[in-house]
């Protein structure tokens, strides 16, 4: 890890409750530009909700997100998807109805729209950088040959693949991706990752994802976030944090024997 | 190049629609004046079914329209036909800017229903209202356009030709809308709100516009209306009014702009016909076409030209 880099995001003492239910807790993390990280964890230990505050679908109870040296605490999640933020579903979300040209088509051309209140009505959907921007997605997410199919019957990858490509469109410096293999079968997925990330690394985009799959976050991520309970129990290289006794005890399902026993 | 095409198909027809009128017998006109009044209303709700909602309650916009027109004559004796139009528009946006902020919200059979209910209160409230004849409704003044105070026949053709001019331009803006990022957003929320509000916009927003637009036009046909037929009354806030309204766009569709004139054209011309030679049955003659239109022609009239061309009829 290159620590001296200059953070893209710091996430500091973040808090989230839900009545008296504590959702997140003291999460304190700083996340170097470029840097692919991936978040494990069980169900129910905050992963979701630390994404949904950071991409502003949950207001924070305590504590601050910064992006880019720029306060986006509690800010809408419009403004933070403006300011370079986007996501991508543990569901795929697509335009069902559309094809995938359509689809890239219309978030390319959601992405540069003029600003204003009125800049969605005073830019025309059909322009020659939008639709450059989504062709170099389709190809830079090699989905050409599903190119004028309509969404609704591809299969599952294709799916993932276009949610994510259309969160590229809007040209994002961050990308959160939450559970981008679920759904997946085991064979697909490392196919799926490797066009996934190596597209993101083209674009120079930092990512954060969150992943179930011990072999996937170990084999692409470059820093692990392991959370147990709310909060970051174990932060450092994939191999630090998946080697991590409480980790593995906790998260894995992998209870390090007593040396000397076999099972 | 599809644009430029359906740019001069409509520039071609509104000019025959232009020329033919002096050649045609009055009420042929004057039937013509209200079906292209009507079909402003239509491009409205067609604005709004292509994000995948219907309104009930159209009426109350063009009820509103009809009623600015009427009492800017009464109250203050201002009777100039195009600025009339324009303010019939303007006050009718502002009532759906106003009311935008709570239909905004809704979706589905609650947006319709909402919308429905608005339009009655407003029944209501104008049949309480003696000052303004309760349901008989009061005479406007007859309009004049730019100093120019025609009478009869003449009184007619300019206002029919008034109404064409008008249309032109609404169908034209809101074609231009339909291509922007706004209009083409239509099917994308129809379909996936959350991705919509992830890639950065504000659906409730882009919701809220074609509410205002939608009530725009809405205004700007009833007073066109209003001028055509002479009077008002509160029936033109009542429910049956927008069921019309709605029936009509069932039987455009909503692929082109041009199928709400031609929709509402077809639509004027069947119930007159149907009055005429049916006068007992002719709900009855109305129902059965739009039955048969839904059963083959579910995409409306306007389909027939993409059937035609072997194109969707609806693209992004």
């Amino acid at each position: 890890m290159n620590a001296d880099a200059k953070p893209i995001l710091e996430v500091r003492d973040l808090e989230k409750t839900f009545g008296s239910l504590v959702a997140a807790r003291d999460i304190t993390v700083s996340v170097p530009a470029q840097q692919t990280v991936g978040v494990i964890g069980a169900n129910g230990a905050g992963k979701t909700t630390f994404i949904n505050m950071i991409t502003g679908h949950l207001t924070p109870s305590k504590g601050s997100i910064r992006f880019e040296d720029q306060d986006i605490t509690g800010k809408p999640s419009r403004e933070i998807t403006r300011l370079g933020i986007s996501r991508s579903f543990q569901v795929a979300q697509i335009f069902p109805t559309l094809t995938v040209f359509e689809n890239m088509c219309i978030a390319a051309a959601i992405a540069r729209r003029k600003s204003g209140m009125f800049g969605s009505i005073a830019t025309p959907v059909q322009s020659e950088a939008a639709t450059a921007e989504a062709e170099t997605a389709i190809a830079l997410f090699q989905i050409g040959r599903y190119r004028d199919v309509t969404a609704n019957a591809l299969p599952q990858g294709v799916r993932k693949l276009l949610d994510i490509g259309m969160a590229v469109t809007g040209s994002p410096r961050l990308l959160l991706l939450d559970e981008p293999t679920s759904g997946i079968s085991i064979e697909e997925k490392f196919d799926l990752m490797n066009v996934v990330m190596s597209a993101l690394k083209t674009r120079a985009i930092t990512v954060l994802f969150v992943e179930h799959d011990m072999e996937i976050v170990a084999q692409f991520a470059d820093r692990v976030l392991a959370f147990y309970d709310g909060t970051v129990i174990a932060d450092g290289t994939a191999h630090q944090t998946l080697d991590n006794p409480r980790v593995q005890e906790l998260i894995s399902g992998v209870r390090l024997k007593p040396a000397g026993t076999h099972a | 190049m599809q644009s430029r095409a359906s740019l001069f198909g409509g520039l071609a027809l509104l000019i025959a629609a232009a020329v033919a009128a002096p050649l045609l017998p009055e009420w042929v006109v004057s039937l013509s004046t209200i079906a292209f009044a009507n079909a402003l209303v239509v491009l409205g709700l067609v604005v709004l079914w292509r994000v995948g909602l219907v309104s009930f309650g159209q009426a109350l916009y063009y009820c509103v329209g009809a009623y600015v027109v009427a009492l800017t004559g009464r109250w203050i004796g201002f009777t100039d036909a195009i600025a009339l139009v324009l303010l019939g528009g303007i006050i009718a946006g502002l009532v759906a800017a106003g009311i935008g902020f709570l239909l905004a919200r809704y979706r589905e059979i609650f947006f319709a229903m909402l919308s429905l209910a608005l339009s009655m209160i407003l029944y209501g409230v104008l049949v309480k209202t003696e000052s303004l004849g309760s349901t008989d409704g009061f005479s406007i003044a007859t309009p004049t356009f730019l100093g120019y105070a025609p009478h009869g026949k003449a009184l007619g053709l300019t206002l029919y030709w008034l109404t064409l001019a008008v249309d032109a331009i609404a169908a034209l803006l809101v074609g231009l809308y339909f291509r922007s990022v706004a209009g083409a957003l239509a099917a994308p929320i129809r379909d996936n709100e959350i991705r919509v509000e992830f890639l950065g916009v504000s659906v409730s927003g882009i919701i809220h516009t074609k509410v205002v637009i939608a009530g725009i036009l809405g205004g700007l046909g009833g007073a066109l209306a209003a001028m055509s037929i002479g009077h008002v009354d509160p029936a033109m806030a009542y429910w049956t009014t927008s069921g019309g309204f709605v029936f009509v766009t069932v039987l455009a569709g909503s692929g082109y702009v041009a199928a709400a004139f031609i929709g509402s054209l077809v639509f004027e011309a069947v119930r007159s016909f149907a009055v005429d030679v049916m006068p007992q049955l002719w709900q009855m003659t109305l129902g059965s076409v739009l039955l048969l239109t839904i059963l083959f022609l579910p995409e409306g009239l306007g389909s027939l030209v993409s059937r035609f061309r072997r194109r969707p009829a609806v693209k992004l």
